[in-house]
């Protein structure tokens, strides 16, 4: 990051990864697979927002420091083996 | 990892993006760039995409993006592929990323243009069906019966009266040798049509319909089946016009309008007297549809 007005560029180029930001905060609610029922379709990888779904030997692998908790991977699932859980909890 | 996937792995757009949950205009990006590959230029005007990439310095989008100002992404993409014409780079796509008011009202002129040179350009634009980054105003693509913040709803009933643009008949309207609609509950499908666009030589346009949980006031995980019931109630349809011929690309079961409405609080207050003109409207644009694909069916 510069320091002063004067180092920014004049036509300002982006340059970091978004992954250095954790948007996991914005969640209320958050995804748990039971990989013991995952048939490995992978809908859930296919249909995240927010890319924070990894394929795992045994099913979904969440970066919960990226998922927002929308609940679509909960929702897409066929066998229904994503349970969305207050964060709170 | 031997997985069976439907959709290309490699991501190029990367999670920590400022979209909402269950964005429906980033799953579009995501498959865009699936389809279209590293060798890519994108130009985005002013839209919920300008702002979703993250603030300064931080990007999402693993290609190199233009920030266009809003009513010019049409001739930000024509001056990109003149400029990689002249530096003799020809395997490079250059595609233009906009909302629909970014497409179906401010930047029209820009992408007339653009169609009327026959550019050899991919223009997307990703409808959500109103101007959501400024806080949900109508635009020329809100359907009729809408409420958005500038077509307010309770006793007087200022609802969205006229119906959504048809951009797709406006494009075809310019003679382009490839149009094509699609929508983020259908990866595979935007992946195909893409990539088909993308073989094509001149100017390409694709209108994604893509659901917008906050300005539709629905619940965000609704997103991908939502797209389903728009394609069943034939709130949106799903062709393609490969030099002027028409091809339906789904014929999904009918299912009734009512259902996919009262799914989204933008619709909620319909009356039901207002759902059967709509639905009869949508009705026969859908017969329409099917009646250009069987008279034009002989140009393919
Ligand atoms: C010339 C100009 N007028 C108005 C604006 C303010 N503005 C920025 S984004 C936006 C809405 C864009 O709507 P749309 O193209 O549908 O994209 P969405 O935000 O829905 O993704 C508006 C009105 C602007 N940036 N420039
Ligand atoms: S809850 Fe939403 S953001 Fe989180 S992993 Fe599931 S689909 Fe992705
Ligand atoms: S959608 Fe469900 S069954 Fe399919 S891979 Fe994801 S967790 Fe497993
Ligand atoms: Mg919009």
């Amino acid at each position: 990051m510069p320091g002063t007005i004067d180092e920014i560029p004049i036509t300002p180029i982006n340059t970091t990864n978004s992954t250095a930001v954790k948007t996991g905060g914005w969640r209320a609610f958050r995804p748990i697979c039971d990989t013991d029922k995952c048939i490995k379709c992978w809908s859930c990888w296919k249909f995240c927002p927010d890319v924070s779904i990894a394929i795992g030997e045994d099913g979904p692998i969440y970066d919960y420091d990226h998922c927002k908790g929308c609940g679509i991977c909960a929702n897409v699932c066929p066998v229904k083996c994503i349970e969305m859980i207050p964060e709170n909890k | 990892m031997m997985a069976k996937l439907t959709i290309p792995e490699e991501e190029l757009m990367s999670p920590g993006h400022m979209g909402c949950l269950g964005c429906g205009a980033t799953q579009a990006m995501r498959y865009v760039l699936k389809a279209a590959g590293r060798r890519t230029i994108l130009s985005i005007p002013a839209c919920c995409w300008a702002v979703m990439p993250g603030v300064w310095p931080n990007t999402c989008l693993q290609v190199p993006e233009l920030y266009t100002p809003f009513e010019t992404t049409g001739a930000s993409i024509s001056g990109i592929r003149a400029a990689l014409d002249a530096l003799g780079q020809e395997d490079i796509n250059v595609i233009g990323f906009a909302g629909d008011g970014g497409t179906a009202d401010i930047g029209i002129q820009a992408l007339s243009g653009t169609a009327d040179r026959q550019d050899n350009v991919l223009y997307i634009m990703y409808d959500n069906e109103a101007y959501m980054n400024t806080g949900i105003q109508r635009s020329g693509s809100t359907p009729i019966g809408t409420w958005t913040t500038t077509t307010p709803v309770g006793s007087t009933q200022e609802w969205e009266k006229s119906p959504k643009k048809n951009m797709t008949a406006i494009m075809a309207a310019h003679g382009i040798p490839y149009i094509a609609t699609a929508t983020t509950g259908y990866p595979e499908d935007i992946i195909k049509k893409v990539t088909k666009a993308l073989s094509i030589k001149g100017t390409k346009f694709m209108q994604i319909f893509s659901p917008c949980p906050t300005g539709w006031k629905m619940d965000p995980a609704l997103t991908v089946s939502i797209t389903k019931e728009a394609l069943s109630s034939r709130a949106f349809n799903l062709f393609e016009i490969e030099n002027g011929a028409y091809k339906v690309t789904m014929k999904p079961k009918k299912t009734p309008l009512k259902g996919y409405l009262m799914k989204q609080g933008r619709f909620r207050h319909m009356p039901d007297d207002l759902i059967a003109e709509v639905e009869a409207d949508l009705d026969s644009a859908y017969e329409n549809l099917l009646h250009l694909e069987e008279c034009t069916r002989k140009k393919a």
